[in-house]
């Protein structure tokens, strides 16, 4: 059976993390911010591996974005 | 032999017999080939090898001007071999196995593309297109089915139900040139693409790229080096490949706002290139040009009586050596099936397996071409941003050096899905000779000596059997010898393992597998049968050798099982 994302709560400390994410940005410039989410990404997509999981995550993130408030729905 | 000088040749047009006729009708040749590249070349000795009388045209009468594509794959070197100039090739160019790809100064990455031993032919040869060209038309020159016409321009193109006509224009005013079959290595500007109105479709990359071979003394090992953002060329990329003669290629990424004129120019380039190497460094520059490049392909690679092979059909990114060499396998895929066609062995129906594989292969080389040159150019922001990401933490986490794309290095397509193939009956085979894959090679010996398997497949339809041709029953090797009485040509190969004595049989070839590796790569057990495609592409394999299910795949692979043709393609 393929692996499903798990969109249950599963954060050990959830907010310590938020805390640590936002923490991770003090300082930095859009540039910087954004390297440094690109690289957090990355590194946990290869934690997580399965490819399944990740395209479930990719299309979630994706479909967050017409949750947005005042955001137009994107394009297909 | 190698001191001619290829890019100097130029070829002295002649009036053909058409010209020198009387009637208004010459006679219908079985296949014209249009493009002397290397391509079309090969696309031409492969079929007059086969015994099929070619006519080859090219509009011009040189060969390559520039070293343009210099990397040939290990894919390319066996069908060169089969085509009779392998050895040249190799002999004359640099082999190598290894890319290197460093972030500023730093390598992050290294692969090998060959990291067993065992194979005849290296990963890659790095050779000047104007040799390989120059080689393939050696080889043409002395087959005797090939006839080559310079300076012989296709102007005009009718389609008939049971050929095609070719308005040929050449020094001395025009002709008509009628062939059953014409093949279409024209080119990525294809003449005769233009002629039927078709388009070959795709992306179009905003980047330019600066080529620029240098001669020099120099101590860089035989390895392709790609640098991203290096200190002698900030902000881009550059790549490294070692030519023969002394030659290095140097790519540089220029920016999609470089003037293509004057960065062609010596006071542009020698700087940059003396950047990298440093100023005391003494070089020639021996050819520079500026390119820009698309991802692209025609939707068929059939129409009616013509079909297109090589640049003419698709367009990929120098990314990934992937332009030749899938040029050089459509000729080889198309050229037995055209031989087999005319001969009568199939319907003019297996023409359109030539079609469906190579497209599928198109597409495999534009989606690594597409995906590496993404990479390298990334087209947006944020698409910059994750490259920069990835590379920069390829410095330190191992996962992020896979994700590092300077070009996936062309590999033949397996063929899944063929509709030639037949499906395995077995399961639980080691080794990825699946049906569709293009067989490994490995090292045998034979009544020859030490050779290679590869050497001995192919060519025309094979049975590769792995095991002692004493253990076979006397109804089966009676069943396989009324096999090969009928139409279509079937060689027979034994491969016993090293603990047999060498031996010799008077209707097959038996090779010894003195290292066991063919067994190994073949995830052959005694009586393990395979068919080999004229190709050498795997097309059926068996646990056990049934003559019936043998005849059945070798229907099946000439073309049997497919459809009769809509009646509106008879009519194209």
């Amino acid at each position: 059976m393929p692996a499903t994302l798990n969109t249950q709560p599963n954060l050990a400390r959830p907010d310590d993390f938020y805390e640590a994410l936002i923490e991770m940005h003090r300082d930095l410039d859009d540039a910087q911010s954004q390297a440094a989410n690109a690289q957090l990404i990355l590194l946990l997509a290869n934690h997580i591996g399965d490819h399944d999981v990740l395209l479930a995550a990719v299309q979630a993130a994706r479909e967050g974005v017409a949750d947005m408030p005042g955001a137009a729905a994107p394009a297909a | 032999m190698s001191n001619i000088d290829y890019q100097r040749l130029s070829f002295e047009y002649q009036p053909c017999a058409e010209q020198r006729g009387a009637q208004a009708d010459g006679p219908v040749h079985p296949v014209v080939v249009v493009g002397a590249g290397p391509i079309g070349l090969a696309t031409a000795i492969d079929l007059a090898q086969r015994g099929v009388r070619v006519v080859l045209v090219d509009d011009d009468c040189t060969l390559s001007t520039g070293s343009r594509a210099i990397c040939f794959a290990k894919r390319t070197l066996d069908i060169f071999d089969r085509l009779g100039c392998g050895e040249r090739m190799v002999d004359k160019g640099v082999s190598w196995n290894v890319g290197k790809v460093f972030l500023r100064d730093q390598q992050v990455y290294s692969f090998d593309l060959l990291p067993e031993s065992g194979h005849r032919r290296p990963a890659f040869i790095n050779l000047q297109q104007y040799y390989v060209e120059g080689f393939l038309l050696e080889r043409a020159q002395a087959l005797a089915n090939i006839e080559i016409r310079w300076h012989n321009k296709v102007v005009g193109l009718e389609q008939r139900a049971d050929g095609a006509v070719l308005t040929i224009e050449t020094p001395e005013g025009c002709y008509p040139l009628a062939a059953r079959y014409v093949v279409a290595a024209d080119g990525s500007r294809s003449p005769m693409r233009r002629l039927l109105g078709l388009d070959s479709k795709g992306r179009t990359f905003r980047d330019r790229f600066l080529i620029a071979d240098v001669k020099m003394e120099a101590d860089f090992p035989s390895e392709r080096w790609f640098w991203f953002d290096p200190p002698f060329h900030p902000n881009q990329s550059v790549l490294l490949h070692r030519q023969p003669d002394n030659v290095w290629r140097i790519d540089f990424q220029l920016g999609w706002d470089a003037d293509p004129v004057l960065e062609k120019t010596p006071e542009r380039v020698i700087p940059r290139v003396q950047a990298l190497l440093g100023k005391d460094v003494k070089f020639e520059l021996e050819w520079v040009s500026v390119y820009t490049f698309s991802c692209l392909r025609m939707d068929s690679f059939r129409h009616g009586n013509i079909l297109f092979a090589g640049d003419s059909a698709h367009g990929v990114s120098p990314f990934g050596a992937r332009g030749a060499n899938s040029g050089v396998q459509d000729a080889e895929n198309l050229a037995w099936k055209l031989a087999y066609v005319l001969q009568g062995h199939a319907a003019d129906t297996l023409l359109d397996t030539y079609a469906s594989e190579r497209e599928y292969a198109a597409d495999e080389n534009l989606l690594n071409s597409t995906r590496a040159t993404d990479f390298i150019t990334p087209k947006s922001a944020v698409s910059r941003v994750f490259r920069d990401a990835v590379l920069t933490l390829s410095k330190r986490h191992a996962f992020a050096r896979g994700l590092v794309n300077s070009g996936r290095l062309s590999v033949p397509a397996v063929l899944h899905g063929s509709p030639l193939n037949t499906a395995d009956a077995d399961e639980g085979y080691a080794g990825g000779m699946v049906p569709g894959a293009v067989c490994a090679d490995a090292p045998v010996s034979g009544p020859q000596g030490a050779g290679w398997l590869l050497s001995h497949l192919g060519q025309d339809f094979t049975v590769l059997l792995f095991g002692n041709p004493d253990a076979i029953d006397a109804a089966t090797l009676a069943d396989l010898s009324a096999l090969r009485q009928g139409t279509v040509p079937l060689r027979l190969v034994y491969v016993t393992d090293a603990a047999q004595p060498a031996m010799t049989c008077s209707s097959a070839t038996v090779l010894r597998d003195d290292q066991g590796l063919a067994a190994a790569r073949y995830g052959a057990a005694p009586g393990t049968c395979y068919l080999v495609r004229p190709d050498q592409h795997v097309c059926a394999r068996w646990r056990r050798t049934d003559p019936a299910a043998i005849r059945a795949a070798l229907a099946r692979a000439t073309g049997a099982g497919l459809a009769a043709p809509a009646p509106d393609r008879i009519a194209a």
